[in-house]
């Protein structure tokens, strides 16, 4: 049969026990609503808000918490619809892990299309819906058959991935120095992935451009670390497999990023502490010891660096995440930052460093913040 | 010097020799915007106007249903049209119609105080002259005063440098179904345009404001309209009241002071305004230090100003406001409905009030949805003692009120500075003894803060009841889309769940029977 078939069987002798712990959750779920209806009560489906007004932060733990705002679906006449939607794609669940099969969130919503009047209209809608039967079991879409369409991440430099012949079942030892001027793509699940390194870092890049010129040199020879590609706000795989990395290595995490509002608090808050959407996972899916080096409000002054003015947008979400994000209220660091920036009214993105020299970045920028910890934000 | 003084005293003889009074016709020749006729679209409607005016003030003298003939026919010549307007009113004695149609200023309602449409007397008659200039034939009247009268028949011209009438033809003729009632044909250079700003939609107006009277509107193509009477009820008729002191101006004070019959100051207080009793009479000689026995006649500017600066010092009771002839909101609603069709009215007459000494009362209505298009801006309709007002509209306070109201408290959506947006006919009408107009040819009714307050609660009583009705029709459309919810939605619960759990066929049909009694329970 095709590749993709076999690929399955492997998955499925080690998916089946979580399989199962989720298949009788969904029943026990399902089977309570059955059982209310029968008695003429009005059923209920309970789920934690997922948005930052329910999560704190402790610094100590070092991730995005839930406070425990609960949120109930009663089934009355305007919950209907959300009701039998929730339902539909709990049952699409037991039917993908019953069959130990995968669906991509885009697929469910394509599945979506069968289901008559309950159809998605949007992705976006299905993908809420998916976020909230997640939430509702506490578990990792992964664990409910849904896979995310986007990869994550790409690796580079002084590490070697153990992972697994999906044909055999062997160890496979997969050596990041040697993909020349390509690199190495983390997995969608990265649990049983093993690492061998003697790097002293990770080095978490926000944009691909970056990190091709730092791969491309060297970098990681030369300053003896492992590169990592984000591509924007890291994925949920991207941000675990550096936890597991830097737990299992014991490895200091850099975050090297532009210097703006989106940098800072939709790819480095979302890596280091995770996010309000997915509060119910963010203690596996974070890493807490991911420092920003830069670009900071500060190296745009120190490193005159060529700026572009800042848009409405970013002043709004500045002024939001001093109001609302608890990671921000717990980091006096990172509010004056934001104040410093929000008075110049500029940012700049990484690749202003071009201006000093194309490799100004790896010979000066980076040896010099580096040294310096003083310089960089909690 | 000597030489010099002569000189001047030459140009001060030359230029007196030059100098003479104007007839106001002939300040009209040249200044023939002034009173609504600008431009030959503007012509057109103001002629028609001012006859349709007339017609209508003129049955309401007499009590009787107006029954009224308005057409416009082409002439060879493209930019000249022949108005006709004819009407069942009481019709003018014979020695009277000339100078009624072909001299300025002349009339029985100048400075009265009542309600009328017209005021100076000075519409018809500039008419007549705008044709005559225009196309230099004379005007056409007939006039029937009863049915054992004979009718007679005039051709007019107006003699533009006296101001007075000249007689072209005059003759007796029959008149068979018409016992009483006067037509007017005038020829004139003018353009016919259709639009919010055209004679069709005048006269549409006309019918919403007075729907006692039956209109047949004959525009240039000759497809004739026909609006109907709404309501058999003739307005009230509007009584006459004398100035309110605190509405007179100096040089109107000393010109009564000249005139009037009164032997003592008191007398011409208590006789001549309303509200003055002898004791506020006598309060206002004190404020002015002069006594109360002493001449009127006698007074130079002094005393006038005097006793007109005293005025404004005394607290003098507002003026009688019963006067006045509303529309009311049954018969302006009546009139709405009749020439719109939408799905929902209301209206509201507000408790007559004062400006100026100048009584006056605003009412209201809304037409709502139906027909109207529900994209565009709300539609202002205009109205000052029933006569509609079409141009001039943003300098009119009525607009300015409307502007001002919060549209979205009422559930209607609007821009800011801008009208609301909703398939909505807003009807403002105003009534009073003397409409503050901003110019003569009462196109916009000036900013008085207290007409505006008015109008913006006149406004605010019927958005909130435009408001109930949009909340509950939008909660009936909620109703409705909740129930399509129920049938919709119900079928996947319980075929999710019998997947979910392996159902058998009755379950899940179960499941359906309860939820879908539930919820329908729920939402009643």
């Amino acid at each position: 049969m095709s590749p993709k078939k076999t690929v399955e069987v492997v998955r499925k002798k080690k998916a089946d026990a979580s399989s199962k712990k989720t298949l009788t959750a969904i029943n026990d779920s399902a089977t309570d609503i059955f059982k209310k209806i029968m008695k003429k009560k009005s059923p209920e489906m309970t789920f934690p808000i997922r948005a930052l007004n329910n999560v704190k932060y402790d610094p100590k733990k070092g991730f995005f918490e839930l406070i425990g705002k609960i949120k109930t679906r009663a089934l009355n006449v305007n919950t209907v619809k959300a009701f039998a939607q929730t339902l539909r794609m709990m049952g699409f669940s037991k039917e993908l892990l019953e069959a130990n099969d995968i669906a991509t969130k885009r697929e469910a919503y394509y599945v979506s299309k069968n289901w008559g009047d309950a159809r998605f209209k949007e992705q976006p809608e299905s993908d809420t819906v998916m976020d909230d039967v997640e939430a509702m079991f506490r578990i990792n879409r992964e664990q409910l058959g849904f896979i995310p369409e986007e990869k994550g991440g790409a690796v580079a430099g002084q590490l070697v991935v153990v992972d697994k012949d999906p044909t055999t079942g062997r160890d496979l030892k997969i050596d990041c120095t040697k993909f020349g001027s390509g690199a190495y793509s983390v997995p969608t699940s990265v649990e049983h992935l093993k690492f061998e390194t003697k790097a002293k870092f990770i080095l978490a890049i926000e944009t691909a451009g970056m990190f091709e010129r730092l791969n491309k040199h060297g970098y990681w020879k030369s300053a003896n670390c492992i590169l990592i590609s984000m591509g924007g706000v890291p994925t949920r795989a991207c941000r675990r497999f550096i936890r597991r990395l830097s737990d299992d290595k014991n490895l200091p995490v850099y975050a090297f990023c532009d210097g703006d509002m989106y940098a800072f608090f939709n790819i480095y808050r979302t890596l280091k502490v995770g996010s309000g959407n997915a509060a119910h996972l963010n203690e596996f899916f974070c890493v807490p010891r991911a420092r920003f080096i830069g670009i900071t409000p500060q190296d745009i002054v120190d490193y005159k660096l060529p700026t572009h003015p800042l848009k409405d947008v970013d002043i709004k979400r500045a002024k939001d995440a001093l109001k609302n994000d608890p990671f921000v209220q717990q980091h006096k660091e990172w509010q004056k930052a934001i104040q410093q920036q929000v008075k110049s009214g500029q940012r700049a993105e990484q690749q202003a460093l071009a201006k000093w020299g194309l490799n100004y970045v790896l010979d000066k920028y980076l040896p010099q913040k580096l040294k310096n910890n003083k310089t960089w934000l909690p | 010097m000597v030489k010099k003084t002569v000189k001047q005293v030459d140009h001060a003889e030359r230029l007196a020799k030059e100098q003479k009074t104007i007839s106001v016709s002939q300040f009209f020749e040249r200044n023939r915007h002034l009173l609504g006729f600008d431009n030959p679209i503007k012509a057109l409607s103001t002629t028609i106007k001012e006859l349709v005016d007339n017609s209508l003030d003129a049955c309401q003298e007499i009590q009787v249903l107006p029954e009224i003939l308005v057409q416009i026919k082409k002439c060879k010549d493209e930019n000249r049209f022949v108005v006709i307007v004819e009407d069942n009113g009481p019709g003018i004695v014979k020695a009277q119609i000339p100078k009624v149609f072909a001299k300025l200023l002349y009339g029985s309602k100048f400075a009265k105080m009542q309600q009328s449409r017209g005021q100076q007397g000075i519409g018809v008659s500039a008419s007549v002259l705008y044709g005559q200039l225009t196309t230099g034939k004379s005007s056409k009247i007939t006039s029937r005063t009863g049915e054992k009268k004979p009718a007679h028949f005039y051709e007019l011209h107006i003699d533009i440098n006296h101001n007075e009438p000249e007689v072209i033809q005059e003759k007796e003729v029959e008149w068979l179904n018409k016992v009483h009632g006067t037509r007017v044909e005038i020829e004139l250079e003018g353009k016919y345009q259709r639009g919010r700003l055209s004679v069709d939609e005048y006269i549409k107006q006309s019918a919403i404001a007075n729907p006692h009277a039956s209109i047949t509107y004959i525009p240039p193509d000759g497809k004739s309209i026909k609006y109907k009477r709404g309501t058999e009820v003739l307005p009230k008729e509007p009584g006459e009241i004398k100035p309110h002191p605190y509405g007179i101006e100096l040089g109107v004070l000393i010109r009564m002071m000249k005139v009037t019959a009164s032997k003592t100051i008191q007398h011409f207080f208590t006789h001549e305004f309303s509200r003055v009793s002898s004791n506020v009479a006598k309060e206002i000689c004190d404020k002015a230090g002069i006594p109360v026995t002493a001449k009127p006649h006698s007074f130079g500017h002094a005393e006038a100003d005097k006793l007109f600066q005293a005025i404004k010092k005394t607290k003098i009771m507002a003026p009688s406001t019963n006067c006045l002839s509303p529309i009311t909101e049954e018969i302006l609603t009546k009139g709405l409905k009749k020439e719109i069709n939408a799905e929902f009215y209301t209206a509201t007459t507000r408790p007559p009030t004062v400006y100026r000494g100048m009584p006056f009362q605003v009412e209201i209505a809304f037409a709502y949805g139906g027909d109207l298009p529900g994209d565009e801006l709300a539609k202002v309709m205009r109205f000052a003692n029933r006569v509609p007002l079409q141009y001039m509209q943003s300098g009119c306070s009525i607009t300015k009120g409307v502007l001002q109201t919060a549209w979205k408290n009422y559930g209607v959506s609007q821009s800011k500075g801008a009208l609301p947006s909703a398939p909505l006919i807003i009807a403002v009408h105003i009534a009073s003894v003397w409409v503050p107009f901003t110019s003569e040819s009462k196109e916009a009714i000036a900013h008085y803060p207290e007409i505006l307050k008015e109008v913006k609660l006149a406004l605010q009583e019927c958005g909130r009841k435009l408001g109930i009705y949009l909340r509950r029709k939008k909660r009936a459309a909620d109703e409705e889309k909740k129930k399509s919810y129920i049938v919709k939605y119900i079928p996947h619960v319980s075929g999710a769940l019998q997947e979910l759990l392996a159902l058998s066929d009755k379950d899940e049909q179960q499941i359906q029977v309860i939820l879908k009694a539930q919820l329908e329970k729920e939402r009643s």
